[in-house]
């Protein structure tokens, strides 16, 4: 009699396509993905359970730490244009490779003179540079020029007004960050973010 | 494996060497676990690395004394925060020259400044009998207070759903000399 053979079947499947698909996420991801440059002046923000996001574009973050004001705009053009605005209005001549090179770097804090030397900097020196802040005293208040400049600047790119963020560190006495809060609003900036860490709401 | 034929002694033809045929196939199982871990990794701390934030809203500034108008509040309405150095936290309600309760010393979190501000949530629409009359809550960093202090007490703010909060700057001189005693 002739015996009926089950076919055996295998129990592997075939992962070759499965393998493919996620390499190329993979891929796509890490691609994508954009390194996280260590600040200029790192700082530990106080947490928070309010949990709004940040907005990528328009945004000018001052960073407020051990005593000193750091400054960040976010958005190339954006920022290629303030450093136009800030040479016009100091005096200061910006190469066209100074501006690109502004344009990729990420917060500084130094006076407007000091200003091209960190441009020329390598990314890795800058932050160990020991940058003192940016003057913001009644007599000479860089800040102020910067946060002008650079809102003038989001007008005439974007159509839209610059958003403003102070990220200050948590053990920062509450005048310098009163200081901030008064530029701001000398400018009519009455409504701004603070960075803040997270955390629950049973704390 | 190769193995020398012994059998045969003739002189005919050798024992055939047969290699094992190798399976074409790799598991690819522990590879694409590890593809997934990492697609996993990347695709939470591209998202997840965006800081968070808190809106805050002040004022118009006026620099015209003259111009500022005198808003007539409730003082049963109002609540008085102050914060001092090394995390001191006063409040009161009312004027403090005549409150409705404290000022008194209060710790920061959950069983300290929270349950009395739910209370007084609750207390101050019952005595308006409106819910659009709620607290109105003045915080008062001082001059020593750190910037968490002021973050906490905003999201303080964030968690009771107190809506009225104004950051003012100007002391009166008692109230100073109850921030400083020890």
């Amino acid at each position: 009699m002739a015996k009926i053979k089950m076919k055996k079947k295998s129990t592997s499947t075939d992962m070759t396509a499965m393998c493919d698909v996620a390499f190329l996420l993979l891929t796509f991801f890490i691609l994508t993905a954009t390194a996280k440059v260590p600040e200029a002046l790192p700082v530990d923000t106080p947490a928070s359970t309010v949990q709004t996001k940040l907005p990528d574009t328009d945004l000018a973050i001052i960073t407020v730490g051990k005593g000193k004001v750091f400054f960040d705009i976010k958005g190339r053009e954006i920022r290629k244009r303030t450093l136009e605005g800030i040479g016009a209005k100091y005096g200061i001549n910006f190469s066209e490779e100074d501006k690109t090179k502004f344009a990729l770097m990420d917060d500084f804090g130094v006076p407007v003179t000091g200003l091209k030397q960190i441009i020329d900097m390598k990314a890795a020196d800058r932050t160990k540079a020991n940058q003192p802040g940016i003057p913001l005293d009644s007599l000479d208040n860089q800040l102020k020029e910067w946060l002008l400049i650079s809102r003038r600047a989001t007008i005439d790119l974007d159509d839209k007004e610059l958003q403003i963020a102070i990220k200050g560190d948590a053990k920062e006495e509450y005048p310098k960050i009163k200081k901030i809060m008064d530029i701001l609003q000398d400018q009519k900036i009455n409504s701004f973010n603070l960075v803040t860490g997270t955390r629950g709401k049973d704390f | 494996m190769a193995e020398l034929n012994t059998g045969d002694g003739g002189g005919g033809k050798g024992g055939k060497v047969r290699s094992k045929k190798q399976n074409s196939k790799v598991d690819l199982t522990a590879m694409v676990d590890l593809a997934f871990l990492l697609i996993t990794f990347f695709m939470l701390t591209t998202s997840l690395s965006k800081p968070q934030s808190m809106d805050l809203s002040l004022p118009d500034k006026n620099d015209d004394p003259t111009k500022d108008k005198d808003l007539k509040v409730d003082e049963k309405r109002t609540m008085t925060i102050m914060m001092g150095e090394d995390n001191k936290l006063v409040y009161y309600m009312g004027l403090l020259d005549a409150p409705i309760a404290g000022p008194k010393d209060i710790a920061y979190g959950k069983e300290g400044i929270r349950k009395e501000l739910l209370d007084r949530k609750k207390s101050v629409i019952e005595y308006t009998g409106n819910k659009d009359k709620g607290i109105i809550v003045i915080i008062k960093p001082g001059t020593k207070s750190k910037y968490k202090n002021l973050v906490d007490i905003l999201d303080e703010m964030a968690i009771t759903g107190v809506g009225t909060y104004a950051i003012v700057n100007d002391f009166q001189p008692k109230e100073k000399e109850l921030l400083e005693k020890k």
